[in-house]
């Protein structure tokens, strides 16, 4: 290793953000008037210079290998000066500076078959995703594949603009939710139903007991001795499964075939447009975890969404829909059951219940 | 050549029209990628087990820096040696993810020759994440990277690699430097992402308008988004040429078609309804605006965010664990925001300083904020409270006056008091 420590190179950052731009974006930089969707996948940005570039989003799999970037680079060299983009939410956008382009270049990713044009306006784009089984070390669910699944099942939503508003789905695959998914119009989280199942044996070698037991937002674990070994117990009762120990150690695993699955949330966006940004909140507590396919979860997307579609009015995201026509409604209009689950009895629970006499039937 | 595994269940996957990762991932295998056919063989059997097959953690690194890489090994290493050691490491992604393919490919090169060949573009935080590497192979990519300009991001209890939106560079509604934001916070604490020392980790986002597309607000600790303080711009003959039916709503989100209904989609939609339509003129009580963005957004060719601006700073985003999720609160509601930044630097290191001594072993910021109260950290860099930083004043009687806010102190005799009240 010894060469590699000589001459060590640290702290220099990423490249400068200008060193990756195509130059008609170096040249109108801060001078862009306004933005046309052509068509699904397909915007033009005009300059106050005149100029214009058209910008192609393409749906990608956020996972991907070497092999499929050098396809997204031999395209950008061939068509767009050797320059291309990625998006916040995981599309990789080409662009254009060249109007004459921009039909062969469409034509190319027709070819491609794997960039799918879409994710603009009031459509569903691509899903903000974790790593799931593919590489998390504590996930109740897998990501790509519930992705591929639910986009497979939404596609038509993807390169079309026919809902009332953009929908943000995002997934996450425990309750550390790396992907956000607390401010989504539909998220897909990964839950756990079985309190931790403690390895006694190892335990002490594995895991510092204080900030194990700090580590419980409940209080819900204590020390123990068991079989002669220094370790811990769980109150199950006061556990809320958020799998917050065995971050902090390893010999308290949550995973379980028959404990974990997916818990669907709606109602929640990030943007300040017309109302302000909202929380997601609890559809449905629990689906069974069905590899490959997840269809109880793909289907129960899919109505919320047709619903949502049909009786939101326009510009309306869900959770401006939902709280127009009132929860009690969002329930009864797509057929989701309501549970004691789904009454909140955590931090700030008293604020969500129904302190009046207005409601509907 | 790799050993291919069955994977009947995974296989249900490559059909369908949305991009298929099994698709790409196979290609790579049956190129003779091990780590590749073997990842597959080891998600197989999370399929069958509905199970995932990592071990927890794993401490490893380069020499340095106390993060960048995560640790990651098999808990199957025997039947999938190719992903028997799977170390992540994050590469600082260029400020909005714009890429020149010359340069990109030199972490491609690098990647393929050293590592498994997959990579998530991009992670949650926004750096690009070569996934799968062997603990033999860190320091190799470590060196070969930075000796191309690339650098690692943040990891653990560490500034996390910064991220913006698109920004100036092709958005009309940038109302401040995302990129060049984004890179100056980037470069100028490197200590501070590189090696660990705080309660917990820190994010900053950078959005442009308040339509907040990189989620700044709900998903990371200081959110600096662009706003304007003057008033937004109005082109009449564009205002016109919608209402006339001229232009698309909307920017053709809603389709080639929408024509816009000036008064069902602007005026009355209007959170503050301070926009008028009289006589074929649109106006805007700006006094009353509170920069939402609908407006704007579905008549972009009529109306501009002003030409003052700078950004809104909120602090304490996060997701759920522990204490629930939060919003960023409104700290700062305007600042300029121009190069160096020393104003928006200041306020940060005083933020830092703050949270460093007063958090606890993984306490976010908007944690601590929560558990010691907003006035606690108002106070603590140097701000004066203002309505806008709540959405309402307090509905309880409970404040926790201090002793020189009060006449006279808190020190009374009991035998005074009683001298006019008998017990």
């Amino acid at each position: 290793m010894a060469e590699f420590q000589a001459n060590k190179i640290t702290d220099i950052g990423p490249p400068k953000y200008d060193e990756m731009w195509p130059q008609v974006i170096k040249d109108n930089y801060g001078k862009w008037l306004y933005h046309d969707i052509l068509e699904p996948g397909v915007l033009v940005h005009v300059s106050e210079t005149g100029a214009k570039v058209w910008s192609l989003r393409c749906g990608a799999t956020r996972l991907m290998t070497t092999l499929f970037l050098e396809q997204i680079c031999k395209l950008a060299d061939e068509y767009c000066g050797g320059f291309f983009r990625f998006t916040t939410r995981n599309n990789v956008e080409f662009i254009v500076g060249d109007e004459s382009k921009l039909e062969p270049l469409k034509k190319a990713l027709a070819a491609n078959g794997a960039l799918p044009l879409g994710g603009t306006g009031a459509g569903i784009t691509n899903i903000v995703h974790t790593q799931g089984w593919v590489h998390c070390h504590t996930p109740a669910i897998d990501a790509s594949g519930v992705v591929k699944a639910v986009m497979d099942e939404l596609f038509d939503y993807f390169g079309s603009h026919k809902l009332p508003a953009q929908v943000r789905i995002s997934l996450a695959c425990c309750l550390n939710m790396c992907g956000a998914v607390h401010c989504s119009d539909i998220s897909i989280l990964g839950v756990h139903r079985k309190p931790p199942v403690i390895e006694h044996s190892h335990l002490d070698k594995m895991c510092e007991i204080p900030t194990t037991i700090a580590a419980c937002p409940t209080a819900a674990i204590k020390p123990a001795k068991i079989d002669d070994y220094k370790s811990v117990a769980v109150n199950a009762d006061r556990c809320m499964f958020c799998g917050n120990c065995y971050t902090m150690c390893p010999a308290m695993p949550l995973a379980d075939a028959a404990g974990d699955g997916i818990a669907l949330w709606v109602g929640g966006k990030v943007s300040n447009a017309k109302s302000m940004p909202m929380f997601s909140k609890l559809a449905v507590p629990f689906i069974p975890n069905e590899p490959p396919r997840w269809p109880s979860t793909v289907q129960t997307i899919k109505k919320i969404v047709e619903v949502y579609a049909g009786d939101a009015m326009k510009y309306e995201r869900v959770g401006e829909w939902a709280q127009r026509i009132g929860w009690e409604k969002f329930f009864e209009k797509t057929g989701i059951e309501f549970s004691h689950h789904h009454i909140d009895d955590y931090r700030f629970a008293a604020t969500t219940w129904r302190t009046s006499t207005q409601f509907k039937w | 050549m790799a050993k291919m595994h069955d994977t009947p269940l995974l296989d249900e996957l490559t059909k369908g029209p949305w991009p298929s990762f099994v698709t790409d991932i196979k290609k790579a295998a049956e190129a003779g990628n091990e780590a590749c056919a073997d990842l597959l063989g080891q998600l197989e059997l999370s399929y069958k087990d509905k199970e995932g097959h990592w071990k927890h953690g794993g401490i490893v690194g380069v020499l340095g820096y106390g993060g960048g890489v995560i640790g990651r090994y098999s808990d199957v290493p025997d039947l999938f040696p190719g992903v028997e050691h799977f170390h992540t490491l994050r590469v600082n992604q260029p400020a909005s993810k714009f890429y020149k393919t010359e340069r990109l490919r030199e972490v491609l090169d690098i990647w393929n020759q050293r590592g498994s060949g997959m990579l998530n573009m991009h992670g949650s935080t926004g750096d690009m994440v070569l996934l799968g590497a062997f603990t033999e192979q860190l320091e190799p990519i470590f060196a070969e990277l930075t000796q191309k300009g690339w650098d690692l991001g943040g990891s653990g209890s560490a500034l996390r690699t910064p991220a913006c939106c698109v920004g100036k560079a092709r958005c009309e509604f940038a109302c401040i430097d995302t990129q060049d934001i984004c890179y100056s916070l980037t470069q100028e604490y490197q200590d501070e992402m590189h090696r660990p020392a705080w309660p917990y980790k820190f994010k900053f986002k950078i959005d442009g308008c308040p339509n907040c597309c990189v989620a700044s607000l709900a998903r990371s600790d200081c959110a600096i988004i662009g706003t304007w303080r003057d008033d937004i711009r109005i082109d009449q003959e564009a205002v016109a040429a919608y209402v006339g039916g001229e232009i698309v709503a909307h920017g053709g989100a809603n389709g080639p078609d929408a024509k816009l209904d000036i008064k069902a989609d602007v005026i009355d939609l209007c959170p503050t309804g301070c926009m008028f339509y009289e006589d074929g003129k649109l106006s805007i009580n700006n006094a009353e605006c509170t920069r939402c963005m609908h407006c704007i957004n579905v008549m972009p060719r009529a109306l501009r965010p002003g030409l003052d601006t700078g950004a809104s700073i909120l602090v304490g985003a996060k997701a759920p664990i522990l204490e629930g999720a939060q919003m960023g609160s409104l700290i700062i509601p305007f600042i300029k925001m121009e190069e160096p930044y020393d104003e928006f630097k200041e306020f940060v290191e005083k933020m830092w300083d703050w949270w460093d001594e007063n958090g606890k072993n993984r306490e976010r910021i908007g944690e601590l904020i929560q558990r010691v109260g907003l006035s606690a950290f108002i106070t603590a860099v140097d701000l004066k409270p203002i309505p806008q930083m709540v959405k309402e004043p307090r509905s309880n009687p409970y404040i926790f006056y201090k002793e020189d806010e009060v006449e006279g102190g808190f020190e009374r005799d009991i035998s005074d008091y009683r001298k006019k009240h008998a017990r």
